[in-house]
């Protein structure tokens, strides 16, 4: 092994080292080459841009703008607050200037088939934007300075997850990381965005790592990718090698190039050997993981000052005659970027947003890009595999080798067919990463991660409703609980009237202290914890 | 033998373990008992668990738990309309009965729905905030009443009440209730359970 670090030391210069721990995962055929012939393109601004703020359901959304109202680039239009504390707050910025035109649903190039809350934006082409506040000099910046400044610029996770940046510091504000991980890896099919970024702006991403490396005080840092992509390493280690600040060095880990190597547990027990546990967050395990778009928009946000209002996208697929990457701004609509890329719209069959394993077809190619739009494939017909009859299982197994997650989809498959909801949570259903490496394997054709996300939404559902049938089950026994009270009340009051100012008081107190009974003590000492953990958090900010 | 059958230790040690057989014997039947008892009440809440808890009263039971209880007595568990095929199957399945299908005597399958008050047209009667099981609705007398949508179970029950008709049944997509609904505006009922087993 030793050996083996020092070839890889000797060719690709010092922090490199080799990881080589991979659980189940496939090889298919990348299909990279092609919209890695060109360079990044800017696209240039179209007409009309619908800015997708998020799904009504995730968050409680505050518009800052009206229809009708003149925006500038740059300029806060809205932020949707995905929790009550005020913490994960992301804010949606315009990507020009222009004039608000409406405030409606729509469709979103993503991954949860849900329509959107969007703000449509006529663009009136001057591109006036507003002063930016750059900060070149970042490590002078105290730490939670750059994570507001992370969450200011609504920086959500570019991977695909889109969990705000911002909140994956400050989660592990209390104690810091050991590992930060700058996650290169992309691991499936068709998409190249992140390897391109890397190819022409690796010394950006450097720079941004380091800023979140400042940002969550991590002991090590790591940026993790496939070892069979030479331009972008070569890009990194010049990047590297460049880099002459006196912090920690960052380190350079190759993996094998393996579906789904980019997923977050599987790279993190790659690279760091660390298996998180079911239901446990990396956070808890010491590890923080930011993909590289994350890493170069928090360079652009803390460095230049920018806040996130473009991402890195591949536009892919036979049917496009020169697929490319583009930087595209937020809320550009899917045909425009296909125009761009001289579609041939009778050879289209489908539109595919995300990679070929685990993309969704778009329904309508008026979709607009998001923050987590990574790829997008205009596919023709030869490349959509036909869908063949599905058989029975065979019980090869070779599903169960390839799970990256380490569940049995076979076993799975039979509780999912029989609706056997305790055996699926017991077998892991919700440990499954949807990745598709058993349906690209099995001999019977089976569309098993379908039938999985069948699984968990009627599992999903049925908590839902067992959840609202206990509380109309506790609503309706303290109505039957008052009803008696009021019957008892109404009863005393007849029998003894004479001495009534006495019994009134009496009976107040016994209704306060009743009460205070009420609420349980749980209740109770919880809410003496928060404003005490209130008090202390004030206390913190006026000693600073 | 007889002087063997007749002495006074064999006496003693036949009369002492006929009655210690008969301790452990009545000891097993108590607890075989209280094993049966126990089961049936599990059962009342499993079966009540399953029960969509409306409290509509469409299967002819004030509320849902003394229909829970009823069916583990033996009535028909197909008299729940809101509940769905779904709650048909769980019940079969947890009773160990065939499936039946919905008893048509009770009513029909329907799309959960919400009531929804027409408010310019509500005298302020409160007749149908006597009629809701769960407290839902929100008024006062010769006030204008309104339902708390995210609490409404759908049970139809005020809409009969109502003398000026102005209370409409709305469909609506699922039963959802926010966590921050329950929070903040019912601290109070989460120990009704604990608070009902003492006050009787």
């Amino acid at each position: 092994m030793s050996a083996l670090k020092q070839l890889a030391s000797r060719f690709f210069g010092g922090n490199t080292v080799f990881a080589r721990r991979t659980v189940g995962g496939i090889q298919p055929l990348p299909f990279k080459e092609h919209s890695l012939r060109s360079r990044i393109m800017s696209t240039p601004i179209p007409q009309q841009l619908t800015i997708p703020i998020g799904a009504e359901e995730s968050g409680q959304i505050s518009l800052l703008v009206g229809i009708g109202d003149q925006v500038r680039k740059y300029q806060r239009l809205a932020v949707i607050s995905l929790h009550t504390d005020g913490r994960s707050d992301v804010p949606v910025h315009a990507p020009t200037s222009g004039v608000i035109t409406s405030i409606e649903n729509s469709i979103v190039a993503d991954h949860s088939e849900q329509q959107q809350r969007c703000i449509g934006l006529a663009v009136d082409g001057h591109d006036e934007a507003l002063q930016l506040e750059p900060h070149s000099d970042y490590s002078q910046l105290p730490s939670t300075d750059i994570v507001s400044l992370i969450r200011d610029a609504g920086i959500i996770g570019m991977g695909g997850a889109g969990f705000p940046a911002a909140d994956k510091l400050s989660k592990c504000g209390d104690s810091a990381p050991e590992f930060l991980i700058i996650n290169a890896a992309e691991c499936e099919p068709y998409i190249t965005a992140d390897e391109a970024l890397l190819r022409e702006r690796a010394g950006k991403v450097v720079a941004g790592a380091k800023i979140l490396k400042r940002a969550s005080a991590a002991q090590r840092y790591i940026i993790a990718i496939e070892d069979t992509k030479p331009d972008a390493i070569a890009a990194l280690q010049q990047a590297l090698q460049d880099d002459t600040s006196p912090e920690t060095p960052c380190e350079l880990v190759l993996i094998p190039s393996k579906y789904p190597a980019g997923s977050e547990r599987q790279l993190i027990q790659c690279v760091t050997g660390r298996e998180i546990a079911s239901g446990q967050h990396p956070t808890e395990n010491g590890v923080v993981m930011h993909n590289v778009g994350t890493a170069y928009a928090v360079y652009e946000a803390i460095v230049e000052g920018k806040p996130c209002i473009s991402r890195f996208t591949t536009l892919c697929g036979k049917a496009l005659k020169t697929p490319k990457n583009f930087e595209a701004l937020i809320g550009t609509a899917a045909d425009f970027l296909f125009e761009l890329c001289g579609i041939e719209a009778n050879n289209k069959q489908m539109s595919i947003v995300g990679g070929s394993l685990m993309g969704n077809e778009l329904t309508s190619d008026k979709a607009v890009i998001c923050k987590t739009t990574n790829c997008l494939i205009a596919a023709c017909a030869s490349e959509i595999a036909t869908s063949k009859p599905e058989q029975a299982c065979i019980r090869c197994g070779f599903c169960a080798d390839v799970c990256p997650s380490k569940l049995l989809p076979q076993q799975l498959l039979a509780f999912s067919r029989t609706t056997d909801t305790t055996q699926l949570i017991e077998h892991g259903l919700f440990d499954c990463i949807e990745c598709g490496a058993c349906d690209y394997v099995c001999p019977s054709h089976i569309p098993l991660v379908s039938t999985y996300k069948k699984s968990k939404k009627v599992i999903e559902t049925r908590q839902q409703s067992l959840e609202c049938s206990d509380y109309w089950q506790q609503r309706f026994q303290f109505r039957q609980y008052r009803i008696k009270k009021e019957k008892e009340q109404a009863l005393s009051r007849k029998t003894d009237s004479s001495t009534k100012p006495a019994r009134t008081a009496e009976r107040t107190a016994k209704a306060l202290s009743e009460a205070a009974d009420f609420i349980s003590k749980e209740q109770a000492s919880r809410d003496i914890a928060a404003a005490v953990a209130r008090v202390k958090a004030r206390r913190d900010e006026k000693n600073k | 033998m007889l002087p063997l059958i007749s002495h006074w230790l064999t006496q003693l040690v036949i009369g002492t373990s006929l009655l210690l057989i008969t301790v452990f014997v009545l000891l097993q039947i108590n607890r075989y008992l209280q094993q049966q008892l126990k089961t049936q009440k599990s059962l009342v809440t499993r079966i009540n668990r399953a029960l969509p808890q409306t409290q509509c009263g469409q299967c002819g039971h004030p509320g849902c738990l003394p229909y829970a209880r009823s069916i583990s007595l033996g009535e028909a568990s197909n008299k729940c309309p809101p509940g769905g095929l779904e709650t048909i199957l769980e019940l079969a399945d947890l009773l160990n009965e065939p499936v039946r299908g919905l008893d048509p005597a009770h009513g029909q399958f329907r799309d959960f729905s919400v009531a929804v008050i027409r408010e310019d047209e509500c005298i302020g009667c409160t007749k149908c905030i006597q009629a809701c099981p769960v407290d839902a609705i929100l008024g006062g007398p010769k006030l204008m009443h309104t339902v708390i949508a995210p609490e409404c179970t759908g049970c139809d029950l005020c809409v009969e009440p109502c003398p000026v008709d102005c209370i409409d049944m709305i469909n609506h997509t699922a039963p959802s209730i926010s966590h921050t609904t329950i929070s903040h505006t019912t601290p109070l009922y989460f120990n009704t359970r604990k608070l009902l087993g003492a006050s009787s």
